[in-house]
């Protein structure tokens, strides 16, 4: 056997190394020492992020098996930076008395999921993308159940882990089927052979609607307010933007590699599903009190638009939909930032506690109309430059009308993301949560993000440089 | 006389689409699990029976069908796990006491 295969897997040894290190490191070090765990976890992730910064030419190896291109490594630093962020912010929960004796699980499993989504993205064979699939997404379950002795916790990640089980039966029934037409479980393969005979239709539709529940597309999304409400606010952070980046990327991935010559199949069938997905994502987040149901909606209808750069098919729409998950990354992150810091002191997610919260903490209360702003689109903030970029890409090949869905859509989000600025500058109370400091590490998180936010959209040089190895998608 | 492929597809598509209907309408959460016990059982026998008789020659189907069995082997024992963690919270099992958060 050629051992140099492994050497074009070199992000998830590495990651691998950073969990077995960590493993050890939470069993057999000594109380006193388990102090700086959160610290090294991130320091290691760093690190690793690091190793992997510069983007892989692209190859492959074990026979097809495993791919690797400039737009996957690309893929993979940016979800790593973003479970840097989720980890920084995570620091003073895992310090809370009835997660600390977890808190090595919690940087552990996360990290796993981290390595099943680079398996998945980087998979070149439906049995690879099937366990990274699923090592991506088993150990959230656990995640989501952290805080096993809340009934929010418990109830939410039931509804999570039967939901992940239900959506990967229908995902391998539709491979089942695309096998049974072709043959092989290889993508180039199976592109080549595959047509559009009835057997194969019925894979491919019951293949989307099983990625449909991972990313949570209407009419697939029910679970996805409830685990994110009940998840631990750190945890629905990184579900809501490392986890469904990865699956969306993944989805573009295998439409692309796959199931090229029966895209007049499944573009109508995206078509369908994205108008449904902004439209109703955004009509149930009007009504929404809790911030994290909130988000949880708002983040249904951000997935809607990032299939917008799926469905345009080019290699613009490629770099869009790339850079479309970095910004994501970054506003959603800031705004879980602000929730959990107001969590850890209060306890309180709920909108109307938010009212006044200018006069007594200015500063969040401005890193939270940012990450709003972002979200909603509003010039100069990188929000703005993403959706203007897969709106742009969208509208190249033809798709006027849902554009035009879309941008009415834009509209009506702006409305409820106002309405949380509207809480905080305008709005008065008799009980405005009290000014408080938070900790160190979720300061630097929630600055990073702001940061990001502000200087993403103006510094284009990121933009391009995706834009130009996006092309390597279609390449390969 | 050998039986024919489409005998296996009827009855694994049975299996699955039984296994849809009792996730749906099973309120107890061990008989939701064992319903989606079902279904992956049901493709499991999709990919052996394309693999036996269309493509005998190859090995993928049964490679697969492997892997499947294992994973559905780790996602019930998570699955297992929260259940049996609801239990010692609120003594039972029974999915209409899980629905605090809606809408």
């Amino acid at each position: 056997m050629d051992y140099s295969n492994f050497l074009l897997m070199r992000g998830e040894l590495s990651l691998i190394v950073v969990i077995v290190l960590l493993f050890f490191y939470d069993t057999f070090g000594s109380k006193k020492s388990q102090k700086l765990f959160s610290v090294t976890a991130c320091v290691l992730l760093a690190a690793q992020t690091i190793f992997n910064i510069i983007p892989s030419v692209p190859d492959s190896s074990f026979a097809g098996m495993y791919q690797i291109s400039p737009i996957i490594s690309i893929v993979k630093t940016i979800l790593n930076i973003g479970t840097l962020l989720v980890f920084i912010q995570s620091v003073a929960w895992t310090k809370l008395e009835h997660v600390v004796v977890r808190r090595g699980e919690f940087y552990i499993l996360t990290l796993m999921t981290l390595l099943g989504m680079y398996l998945m993205i980087s998979s070149g064979n439906f049995l690879l993308f099937f366990v990274g699939l699923e090592t991506a997404s088993l150990p959230i379950a656990t995640l989501v159940a952290m805080e096993k002795f809340r009934h929010d916790s418990y109830e939410a990640a039931a509804k999570y882990v039967f939901i992940a089980v239900f959506s990967s039966a229908l995902m391998l029934l539709g491979l089942s089927y695309v096998y049974g037409v072709t043959g092989t479980l290889y993508f180039e393969d199976i592109a080549a052979r595959i047509g559009d005979t009835p057997l194969a239709m019925v894979g491919l539709v019951f293949f989307l609607a099983g990625m449909g529940f991972k990313i949570s597309l209407v009419p697939f999304h029910l679970w996805t307010a409830d685990v994110y409400e009940g998840a631990p606010t750190q945890v629905t952070s990184y579900l809501s933007v490392i986890s469904k980046g990865a699956a969306v990327f993944a989805l573009a991935l295998v439409l692309f590699k796959v199931f090229p010559a029966v895209e007049s199949v499944w573009q109508p069938i995206l078509y369908g599903l994205i108008i449904a997905t902004i439209t109703i994502g955004n009509l149930f987040a009007i009504r929404q009190k809790n911030l994290k149901r909130f988000l949880a909606f708002s983040s249904i209808s951000q997935a809607g638009y990032i299939m917008l750069g799926i469905i345009a098919g080019s290699a613009a729409g490629m770099g869009s939909l790339v850079y479309y998950v970095l910004v994501y990354i970054f506003s959603n992150l800031a705004a879980f930032g602000v929730i959990s810091a107001i969590e850890n002191k209060t306890d309180r997610v709920s909108m109307d506690d938010y009212n006044g919260l200018y006069r007594t903490n200015p500063k969040l209360s401005l890193a939270m109309m940012l990450a709003m702003f972002s979200l909603a689109g509003i010039p100069p903030f990188a929000g703005f430059f993403s959706k203007f970029f897969i709106f742009a890409a969208a509208a190249e090949q033809g798709f006027y009308i849902l554009v035009l869905i879309a941008l009415i859509n834009t509209i009506i989000s702006l409305y409820y993301y106002l309405l949380v600025v509207k809480a905080m500058f305008i709005h008065q109370d008799d009980c405005v949560i009290p000014s408080f400091q938070s900790s160190g590490a979720l300061r630097l998180s929630i600055s990073v993000c702001v940061l990001g936010i502000v200087l993403l959209g103006i510094i284009s040089v990121i933009y391009t440089q995706i834009y130009q190895v996006s092309f390597g998608v279609f390449g390969l | 006389m050998e039986i024919p492929m489409i005998y296996y597809l009827v009855v694994s598509a049975i299996m699955f689409f039984a296994g849809v209907y009792g996730f749906v309408t099973r309120r107890n959460l061990l008989a939701v699990l064992i319903s989606l016990e079902l279904m992956l059982n049901a493709v499991d026998i999709n990919f052996v029976v394309f693999n036996r008789y269309l493509f005998p020659g190859q090995l993928e189907g049964f490679m697969f069908t492997l892997f499947a069995i294992g994973i559905a082997a780790a996602e019930t024992a998570v699955a297992i796990a929260i259940i049996i963690n609801i239990y010692r919270s609120i003594h039972n099992v029974q999915a209409k006491n899980l629905d605090d958060m809606k809408y």
